[in-house]
Formats: structure tokens, sequence, C-alpha cells
């Protein structure tokens, strides 16, 4: 029977505010049964105020072979970090 | 008037079910469920604590909470039988908690406004709790009894086969069946399960016997099932052995 239960990922919003985080997964058969195991397993301690959960199957994820192609490119182009222009005086909060 | 019986029954349903459930950590079908059935248990197991706390500070006797738990003998217990029946399998132990969590929303609820404050204080945290083993409960009678051939066979034999230790619940609150039913039967009919005959307390018809069937009870009496001693000796063994031990 276990090995019939899919893989569910879950995810878990802390405050009202903040985005949903990645908690971790869990078996289940079904959605339903998922956001109830989600509660038992990643919210006994009150870290969170609403749950998302997803077939580990719906996620399409890079994958580490493409690391290099993926990210490195981002790694000497310090021009898209905002920091090339004068703040002026008077503009708070930035 | 809340009298110590009364606290007691109710105690003791919550105390005799979470040791039930606890013997399921470890065997349910997945660990996911290990950890929804302990959690169920620890909730049922809180409500003992509170209930049993009030009973013994109402009777007067110096017994706590852990002296009327683990000190008394199977005759002084007051749960209704349904909590000590063992569980044969995984749809026995859901037709129990679907029973005992469809009556313990609406009595806790009932309760939660009640007269006796203090009650009512342990029966408004306690039903949101019972809310939720009814939502646990319903989901998987649901997926048992609407599943394969053998799931279904097995969860209507359990759900044919605790329904006469049903009407033992109500034996205070009468009222609450008609209530109680409107629940289960929605659940039932959700899992194309079939409701057992002797259903309608409430109903003239029901008084005859052979509508209503087979009622066991005796519980809220001390007079019990063989089953109750075999899991106190367990429950009680390290007490007992050991007055006073802690973690």
């Amino acid at each position: 029977m276990s090995e019939g239960w899919p893989l569910w990922e879950v995810f878990i919003r802390a405050r009202r505010g903040l985005s949903h985080t990645h908690a971790g997964s869990l078996h289940a058969p079904d959605a339903e049964l998922a956001l109830r195991n989600a509660r038992d397993l990643y919210t006994r301690r009150q870290e969170g105020v609403s749950i998302w959960v997803v077939p580990a199957t719906a996620i399409t994820a890079s994958s580490p072979d493409e690391k290099d192609a993926f990210f490195d490119p981002a790694a000497d182009k310090v021009y898209r970090h905002p920091t090339f222009y004068q703040v002026p005086d008077g503009a708070a909060h930035l | 008037m809340t009298t110590v019986e009364y606290l007691l029954g109710l105690g003791d349903d919550a105390l005799v079910e979470a040791q039930r459930l606890a013997a399921w950590c470890a065997r349910a079908p997945e660990m996911e469920e290990d950890v929804a059935l302990a959690n169920i248990a620890l909730d049922q197991l809180g409500a003992a604590r509170l209930l049993l706390g009030y009973a013994g500070e109402l009777e007067g006797l110096g017994r706590d909470e852990d002296a009327l738990a683990y000190l008394r003998d199977d005759r002084d217990f007051r749960n209704v039988l349904l909590v000590e029946l063992p569980d044969a399998d995984f749809g026995t132990m859901i037709a129990k908690l679907l029973f005992l969590s469809a009556y313990q929303v609406l009595l806790y609820r009932r309760l939660s406004t009640g007269e006796d404050a203090r009650l009512a204080g342990i029966a408004a945290k306690a039903v949101k709790e019972s809310a939720y083993h009814l939502d646990h409960a319903s989901l998987w009678t649901v997926r048992l009894g609407d599943g394969t051939d053998e799931s279904r066979r097995r969860m209507q034999a359990a759900v044919d086969e605790l329904w006469p230790y049903s009407h033992e619940l109500f034996g205070w609150h009468g009222d609450l069946r008609d209530g109680w039913l409107s629940t289960v039967d929605g659940v039932l009919a959700e899992a194309t399960l079939r409701r057992p005959a002797g259903g309608c307390r409430t109903s003239p018809a029901a008084d005859s016997a052979s509508v209503a069937g087979w009622q066991p009870r005796g519980g809220r009496a001390g007079r019990h099932t063989e089953h109750l001693s075999y899991l106190l000796g367990e429950m009680q063994v390290l007490h007992r052995a050991h007055p006073g031990a802690r973690w």
C-alpha cells in the first residue's frame, strides 16, 4: 500500500502578508488527505495560517546539470543591481 | 448540575479512545496516518485530563487525574462500550472514531454554552478538536466505503458490527441522537454504505425491539466487556509498578 500513495509538496504561509514557503513533502492518497496530513505534520506548533499542497509530479524543476547555463551568466552582470545611480535626497524607504 | 459520574463518563470515553488510538502509532498504513491518529489521540487525552481533573476535584476525595486514570479498576470506569471494543482492523477504528466524534461534536457544542462555566470552557476547547476528528473519520469512511471491494466489505462490516453500540452514547442526551444520525447518515451515504437498522431512537416506531434491535449498554454503570480489562492492564501497568513515575 505504501508504494501506492503519491508524493505531495507542502507550502506553508507563516503569517498574513508573507509568501507560502516550501516546508517539506509527504505521502497521501489524494489532495484532501494531503492537506490534512500537512496540517498534522507541518503546523503542529502554529507554524502557519495557510497551506498549499501540490502533487510532486506537477512540479517542473531545473536540473543540476543545467546549473552552469542557468545561473552562472548572472554572476558578472553587476549592472543588474540597482547601484549605479544617485539616490536623491528626501527619497525615503528605498 | 454536573456530577462526578457524568464527568467520569465523558472523561473515560476520551481516555479509553485515546489509548485505543495510541496503539495505532507505527501500525497505520502510512507514517502520515500514524501522526494524524497520534494527534487525535493526544486531543482526546487532553480532554480526558481536564474532565478527570474536574471530576477528582468535585469528588473531593483527593484523587487527581492520574489517580483516576491509573488506579481505578474496570468496574469503576464509566466509558461507553463502543470505545473499549478492540480495533479488528483500520476500518473498525475509523468507524468507532466516526461514531464517537460525531457525538462528541454535538455534546461539546451543547456543553460549551451550558451553565457550568468550567465544563463550558473544557467543551469549547474540545469541540474544535472533535470537529477535526469527525472530518478525519468521515474522509476515511468515504474512501474505504467507496473504495475497493475489499475496503468496502470491511468498512460495511465495521459499521454493522458497531452500530448497536452507538445507542449507548445517548444515554444521557437522548435528544442528540437525531442530529448524530443526520451527520452519520450523510457520511454513510457519501461512502455508499448501508445504514444498519435500529436507527431512530426518538421515533415511536423505534420503541419496538424488533426495529431498535440489539442495544448493548452497561458501560456507564461499570459493566464492561472483557476488552477493557486488557486495555487497562496495559495502560496502568507502569503507574502501578512504579507509583508516581514521571518522564
